[in-house]
């Protein structure tokens, strides 16, 4: 069998807290590629990174990291 | 005759409709949509939650009510803490655009009673940030001014606890809050059934907000329609101003000449 060197697996993934539970995604992932990845259109969800809003205009340059905690919420029926 | 210049007015927003409902416990989106419109609503209710990862339905509530036809009034509800009803408010801003919000800052499970001193703090909090907040609070008067001078829009003291259909529980407290109040007054939750909306809008409340009521009626769609003619009345009844209650009676037919 073929190891491959140890930090080519380290680096393709890593874990994030995503609506409250652990998810494994690729390593520094942008944001609208996780969005893409889940099927989530961005302009129907709100997304608060370590307890931070991300502006829709930021989407673009934000990368997460390990250990983010990310919430991504839309709008339901409610009184 | 309806007067086309009553207007309810909130922040500046002039709405026709004083029936402001919630989008929650429909069977389904259509009937959601159907509501509404028979109810005659502009100003609709919706919570904000986190999406489902693992099962992601196509459809969205917003698919079925077009927020440029609909006032769109994003809610905390389930918030137990300031910090939660904050995030909250904060996210709904982000994900519509929204800078309304139906603030709730819930103190108990059971009864759904806010937390009076979060709700405060909440609505400071928000009212800073640009947010034009709609607490919902317990049918305090004292507490109904104390949200009016932290700088809320209206105030929607309860009727009764969310979702109990007991009515309006403390007729004379809601009273003294609208005479104390200097904004709008919306009577959110405990409605039943459509008498209990017409004595909130005979108390003088300025409008008055449901969702079980109607999307807990057998027949939804019905009930939706009785809560538009409901409100309305209310309201007329309101502006016509009723007679005094006295305790013997008063004849309406002439008491001269009556054959001997």
């Amino acid at each position: 069998m073929v190891r491959r060197p140890f930090y080519f697996e380290k680096r393709k993934k890593m874990e994030i807290i995503l609506n409250g539970e652990k998810k494994e995604v690729k390593e520094n992932v942008s944001l609208p590629d996780l969005l893409k990845e889940l099927d989530l259109t961005p302009d129907k969800v709100a997304v608060e990174l370590n307890l931070d809003i991300v502006d829709k205009n930021n989407y673009d340059k934000t990368l997460l990291k390990e250990g983010d905690k990310l919430e991504i919420v839309h709008f339901v029926g409610g009184g | 005759m309806e007067n086309n210049s009553d207007f309810l007015e909130i922040a500046g927003k002039k709405f026709k409709s004083r029936l402001i409902i919630g989008t929650g416990k429909y069977a389904s989106f259509e009937q959601t949509r159907e509501a509404i419109e028979k109810a005659g609503a502009e100003i609709v209710t919706v919570a904000v939650r986190r999406v489902n990862i693992t099962d992601k339905s196509k459809e969205s509530l917003l698919d079925y009510i077009d927020p440029k036809k609909y006032f769109i009034l994003p809610n905390t509800a389930g918030c137990y803490t300031v910090e939660e009803a904050v995030r909250t408010a904060r996210l709904a801003r982000e994900g519509g655009g929204y800078d309304w919000v139906k603030l709730e800052v819930i103190g108990d499970e059971k009864t759904l009673f806010p937390d009076n001193a979060g709700l405060l703090e909440a609505t400071k909090i928000l009212v800073k940030e640009g947010f034009t907040v709609l607490p919902y609070t317990n049918d305090d008067p004292i507490m109904a001014k104390k949200l009016e001078d932290a700088g809320a829009a209206t105030v929607m003291p309860l009727g009764a606890p969310i979702g109990s259909g007991l009515g309006i529980r403390n007729p004379y407290n809601i009273k003294i809050i609208l005479e104390m109040a200097s904004v709008p007054i919306v009577v959110d939750a405990g409605v039943g059934t459509a008498s209990d909306a017409t004595i909130a809008m005979e108390l003088g409340a300025d409008a008055v907000l449901m969702n079980t009521g109607i999307a807990g009626a057998k027949d939804p769609i019905k009930m939706a329609i009785a809560m538009n003619h409901a409100v309305k009345a209310g309201r007329l009844a309101y502006r016509a101003g009723r007679i005094p209650k006295k305790l013997y009676a008063t004849a309406s037919s002439p008491i001269e000449g009556v054959i001997e």
